[in-house]
């Protein structure tokens, strides 16, 4: 690539020193209480508590019973632009982002016109220069204008900074069509990221297909339409040598498809979601328009599968499919109502509450899958370690508040985790060396 | 009872009283006026975004037998055709200041979502393929004047599951009564997971001599996006309710309208096991009950509305209003 791949718009460079919080880098080995110091852009120093001064001019932040954890990298969000920006917008979408502890986003192209050009995606890049809170990333369509019928010009277009290739939102159904995308990938590189779905059995369904939409009523969508798709394209890559990665599972079956093939040796990884990893489909009874995505929220053995594939490795990262929509458009039938809920600004605290203050996964681990996911593109993985750059996140886990109570950092406010309580409130996001989002509340003392 | 939006949401208890005013109703239809005040002055307002013709004279009739005003209210040829959105159309109606909505919609959970964006009761008329509880009520009225009771009843459900509202409402009723439910039809029109609603499943009509009731359900070509069985002669072949398969203990019922030849056979629609028009009977009676229920039978045992004269049955359902707050 020629260009940077994550494009923000100008910041002015951190100058900061969090005292006495507790660090947790799983990459870093490091699970102590330290001072950190962040001066122009970069993690300048890191000692014990209470040992760093803070230079003229820098800011104290006490960090005293709060985490700082490296700032989290999500490589799968719709930030709606160009042509949807009633939902969302660069600047909404990555302040919310910001507001979530995110240092970096990967933005999908199923936009209108769809990401799948040159033309488009420096325009794009322009506008984030401007408006991007924290760095983006842009993956353009694998095929013209997710038709699904002629190849993008993927070798132009990652010389233009694309970080990989994806149809996101639908999947590449010609298995013809997908082998050639993958044959490409010799020439030009980058990650194809796949949305597994065969619309043939998926149809018109909106909700998973199970006990609960037979008591609704309502047309399901199969786990099967999901992990054939995954096992075919595993197939496909392992015969291509091809580099694949498979967005936001959701079955049971998937997870096992991709344990086999990464067993074979091929070169697949994969993602879960938030809401996957944490709500069923017996969150749809009530037809709340919220719990509406693609892949739709399955049974509790998919669930478990999900959680167990982050444990065991089989999952890669966390990416949260942040999916904003206008409010008129979700305040309508279930049937009828558009798929997708946000999550930027819930992630982690919705992890933390579910599945690491009950003990189920370690904060750790947590960690560790919130922030690996730009890695897989071939991004830098942040660390808190003296040199790297400043991306970092300052935490209070203990910190309880309502989702929605006081608005959302988004333009939309399609959260599946609206009206809940969650523990574990971001306080201070840093990214690319410059402070994105500060909690309002957050007692900062000039030095 | 402030709204009527589902089966699921109701009782044991609730349904009989519905069919117990349905029943103390009846009286009004073999009466030369057909017509009691209990619900003068009182507006119902029919909203149908789908085709319906007996659900929706039903209903009107319903409404104006118990002296209310009616306006009928269709999605085609209005607003909507324009792209409102339903939540509008509900502010927009609302502000005629009806005191019942009944509503069908192609949308599962439509009926609830705009009870919370008036303050007039809901009736659901069906809601796209969840639920249709005013069929099922009318069809456990049906059952019980003609058997007595549904306990210990063994009910089979034939055909189309998959598309049918009907069916799900009547699954829940009829269980919730007492009765053994049996959904049989073709694999490819038996929803996976409905045997979650207690129902056994069966894809053959072998064991049909043990049910005292078989229920067929048309094949709903209009909902049909692609085909679900090989041919409507093979499905007749294996699922038609005939003359061979109907044993003579056995009531026969459907909700109409029939597909004569299809799901059911000339013969048996024409035979007295047959029930299908006292089901269309029991439909104005039944709905009476339930506008009655939401719009009088909740509230306290309150005067005649406009002090009218009590007809007999207008004074059955008050008592069973007094009853209900005793």
């Amino acid at each position: 690539m020629s260009v940077e791949p994550l494009v923000r718009a100008p910041a002015a460079a951190v100058d900061l020193l969090v005292r006495g919080a507790h660090v947790l880098d799983p990459r870093a080995g490091i699970d102590a209480a330290h001072d950190v110091l962040l001066r122009e852009g970069e993690v300048a120093r890191i000692g014990a508590p209470g040992s760093l001064e803070a230079p003229a001019g820098a800011e104290i932040v006490d960090g005293a019973g709060r985490h700082l954890f490296p700032a989290f990298v999500d490589p799968h969000v719709h930030l709606r632009v160009p042509g949807q920006e009633h939902k969302e917008d660069l600047a909404t979408g990555t302040r919310a982002a910001a507001a979530g502890g995110y240092c970096a986003v990967v933005a999908m192209p199923n936009t209108h016109p769809v990401v799948d050009s040159t033309p488009g995606l420096r325009s794009l890049r322009d506008a984030a220069a401007r408006d991007a809170q924290v760095p983006v990333g842009f993956m353009p369509a694998i095929t013209r204008g997710l038709a699904g019928r002629e190849l993008t010009e993927m070798a132009e277009l990652r010389e233009q900074g694309a970080l990989g290739f994806t149809d996101d939102g639908r999947p590449v159904v010609s298995a013809g069509m997908l082998r050639m995308a993958l044959q490409y990938q010799r020439l030009c590189g980058g990650v194809i990221a796949l949305h597994e779905e065969d619309p043939s059995l998926s149809g018109a369904g909106a909700m998973h297909e199970g006990a609960v939409s037979a008591l609704l009523g309502i047309t399901g969508i199969p786990s099967v339409s999901e992990s054939t798709m995954v096992a075919r394209d595993c197939a496909l890559a392992g015969y291509e040598g091809a580099r694949v990665h498979m967005q936001h599972l959701s079955a049971l079956e998937s997870v096992l498809a991709v344990a086999t093939a990464k067993a074979q040796g091929v070169q697949v990884s994969c993602e879960a979601s938030p809401h996957h990893l944490l709500l069923t489909h017996e969150a749809v009874r009530t037809l709340d328009t919220r719990m509406k995505m693609n892949p739709p929220l399955r049974t509790e053995e998919d669930r478990q599968a999900l959680v167990e594939g982050l444990r065991d490795g089989t999952i890669d990262c966390i990416a949260t499919d942040h999916a904003p929509h206008a409010r008129d458009e979700k305040e309508v039938p279930f049937e009828q109502a558009p798929m997708g809920t946000t999550g930027l600004e819930t992630a982690f605290a919705a992890l933390y509450s579910g599945l690491v203050a009950p003990g189920v996964l370690p904060l750790g681990l947590i960690v560790e899958k919130l922030t690996s996911g730009g890695g897989l593109l071939g991004l830098p993985v942040p660390r808190i370690a003296v040199a790297e750059p400043a991306n970092v996140v300052l935490v209070d886990l203990a910190a309880e508040w309502e989702v929605g109570a006081e608005g959302y950092a988004s333009r939309s406010e399609n959260c599946c985790f609206g009206g809940r309580r969650l523990r574990g409130r971001v306080l201070l996001t840093v990214a690319a060396g410059a402070v994105a989002f500060r909690e309002r509340a957050l007692a900062l003392t000039p030095a | 009872m402030i709204h009527l939006l589902s089966i699921e949401d109701l009782d044991r208890g609730a349904i009989e009283r519905i069919c117990d005013r349905a029943a103390a109703f009846s009286e009004v239809a073999d009466r030369e006026i057909k017509k009691v005040p209990a619900l003068r002055g009182r507006t119902v307002l029919n909203l149908f975004y789908e085709a319906s013709t007996r659900t929706r004279s039903s209903f009107e009739l319903a409404a104006k037998r118990l002296s209310a005003d009616v306006v009928n209210f269709a999605a085609s040829g209005s607003s909507v055709e324009k792209g409102e959105s339903l939540k509008d159309t509900i502010l927009t109606l609302g502000a005629h200041k009806p005191d019942a909505i009944v509503i069908r919609t192609p949308w599962a959970g439509s009926a609830e979502l705009v009870s919370r964006w008036t303050p007039a009761a809901i009736i659901n008329a069906g809601d796209g393929k969840h639920e249709h509880p005013t069929q099922a009520l009318l069809d456990v009225h049906t059952l019980r004047a003609k058997l007595g009771a549904l306990d210990g009843l063994s009910i089979w459900i034939v055909g189309d599951v998959l598309h049918s509202r009907v069916a799900r409402s009547n699954i829940l009723a009829f269980q919730k009564m007492g009765a053994r439910v049996t959904v049989c039809g073709p694999p490819t029109l038996v929803p996976r997971g409905i045997a979650a609603l207690g129902c056994a499943v069966r894809f053959t009509l072998d064991e049909l001599p043990e049910a005292d009731v078989v229920y067929a359900l048309r094949m709903q070509h209009e909902r049909m996006d692609q085909a679900w069985v090989p041919s409507l002669r093979e499905y007749a072949a294996v699922y038609q309710i005939n003359g061979r398969r109907l044993s003579p203990h056995q009531v026969l019922m459907h909700p109409g309208p029939v597909n004569r030849g299809v799901e059911l056979s000339g013969e048996v629609v024409d035979s007295p096991q047959a029930v299908i028009t006292a089901q269309v009977e029991a439909g104005v009676v039944v709905r009476m009950a339930v506008l009655y229920e939401v719009l009088a039978g909740h509230r306290a045992p309150a005067p005649e509305p406009g002090g009218a004269p009590a007809s007999p049955a207008h004074a059955a359902a008050g008592r069973a209003a007094e009853r209900e707050v005793v």
